[in-house]
């Protein structure tokens, strides 16, 4: 239990996937313009890394990693080449089946997630998480806690980064650095006050 | 032939995927601190949406509208397979070094960007200059961050060393944040040539509204 909450801990803070891995960096800096919606996108991504990763580390355990598939007698196949096509094929369909079910059953959520969760497909923290989880060979437990983590580590970080952009639009910026260029200096000290959190050992 | 030459250099200043666009700035970030590492980043950057532009292209007339997205995955997941696989067995230290990223490229949203925007409306060739001209523009950003941070960070080129030997290592800029300072430095630059780029500021100041006092002040004698 002390380890998962230390893999938690640490995949929020010191692994954040946003500021330290520097992953879904596009949805980052073109949805971060009103804390409002980057909060709603954050939700969307915790709740999709959580689904997607356990679900891909199911699916590398028992199908793709080497001799996996000595359940069906297939002792030596190695369909780790078809990983990527894999993966973005699961997370493809678990977004329209999450789209599908929150717009039937949970339909306040689905309209303030609205035109998001589409958009998350092609959201790299979510490959990215996937591809993490398998190089670091995580079991099924831990994929579940890193999934959580991951998600909201991204989440902290989108929240942030839109505060800091609704005060800074009252502010007289130089004129080249209006908008996209300030935000890349805003994120980058950002993202070294997150290192401030790498020497810490849990 | 104007056109072509403006299909190809545009995205490279003008019209830049990175500094413009907000498109691919992921990976853009954490492979620029050596320069062998982004040169092979580029190179299969550029080949996986020049192709994947050319394919999609060229079947664009029959991809249902309903599952484009997911066709033109298709095409780019297993583009970026072959990349991949190509990589683990001519360069695999460098494949260690860039670990996810090249899997990433799948989900690079200048790969599925052009494809939806341009691709999907043009005729091959065409796009496949399309492609070419973007993953330039894409190189050109990477190659100068990086060509930055190895020779000020590390003070080697290509690993060879190119600065002094009382230069010491600048470790702000091994680091992976300093990546995005430098970039915005760089678009700061772009910006301030070419207005049409400026963002506009939608809470201007407003200009002072004092005017100096033309009446006299009375001198008011004790």
């Amino acid at each position: 239990m002390a380890d998962l909450l230390s893999l938690f801990v640490r995949t929020v803070f010191i692994e954040n996937i946003a500021l330290s891995l520097f992953l879904g960096m596009c949805t980052f800096f073109a949805i971060s313009k009103e804390v409002k919606a980057a909060f709603g996108l954050g939700i969307a991504v915790v709740v999709v890394l959580a689904i997607t990763v356990p679900l891909n580390n199911i699916i590398y355990t028992y199908v793709l990693k080497e001799g996996a598939l000595s359940w069906a007698g297939l002792e030596n196949t190695n369909l780790e080449f078809v990983e990527l096509i894999t993966y973005i094929g699961v997370i493809a369909a678990a977004v329209q089946i999450l789209e599908m079910f929150l717009d039937k059953y949970v339909p306040v959520l689905y309209n303030q997630l609205g035109i998001f969760l589409p958009l998350i497909t092609v959201n790299c923290a979510i490959l990215g998480a996937s591809l993490i989880m398998v190089e670091k060979n995580y079991n099924f437990i831990e994929s579940v806690t890193y999934g959580l983590g991951a998600g909201f580590g991204w989440a902290l970080a989108i929240v942030l980064l839109a505060g800091i952009r609704e005060k800074l639009k009252y502010s007289d910026l130089p004129k080249g650095l209006r908008g996209l260029g300030g935000t890349f200096i805003i994120v980058g000290l950002m993202s070294f006050g997150f290192m401030s959190f790498g020497g810490i050992i849990l | 032939m104007k056109e072509i030459r403006a299909l190809l250099f545009d995205p490279i200043v003008k019209n830049n995927p990175i500094a413009l666009q907000i498109l691919g700035i992921c990976s853009a970030l954490a492979v620029t601190v050596k320069m062998d590492v982004t040169m092979i980043m580029c190179i299969a950057l550029t080949s996986v949406v020049t192709l994947s532009n050319f394919f999609i292209s060229i079947i664009r007339l029959y991809i249902p509208d309903s599952i484009r997205i997911i066709v033109q995955m298709t095409i780019i997941s297993s583009l970026v397979i072959m990349v991949d696989e190509i990589l683990k067995a001519y360069a695999y230290e460098a494949s260690k070094e860039l670990s996810v990223f090249v899997g990433l490229i799948i989900t690079n949203c200048i790969v599925m960007g052009r494809a939806e925007a341009f691709a999907m409306k043009n005729p091959p060739l065409k796009s496949l200059i399309d492609g070419f001209g973007n993953g330039l523009g894409y190189s050109f950003i990477l190659i100068i961050v990086a060509t930055i941070r190895e020779v000020f960070g590390s003070g080697t080129f290509f690993g060879v060393q190119v600065m002094p030997d009382f230069y010491p290592t600048n470790n702000f800029l091994l680091l992976p944040p300093s990546s995005f300072i430098i970039i915005g430095l760089m678009i700061w630059v772009i910006r301030s040539f070419d207005d049409e780029q400026v963002d506009e500021n939608e809470f201007p100041l407003k200009a002072h509204t004092y005017k100096p006092l033309t009446a006299k002040k009375e001198v008011i004698d004790g």
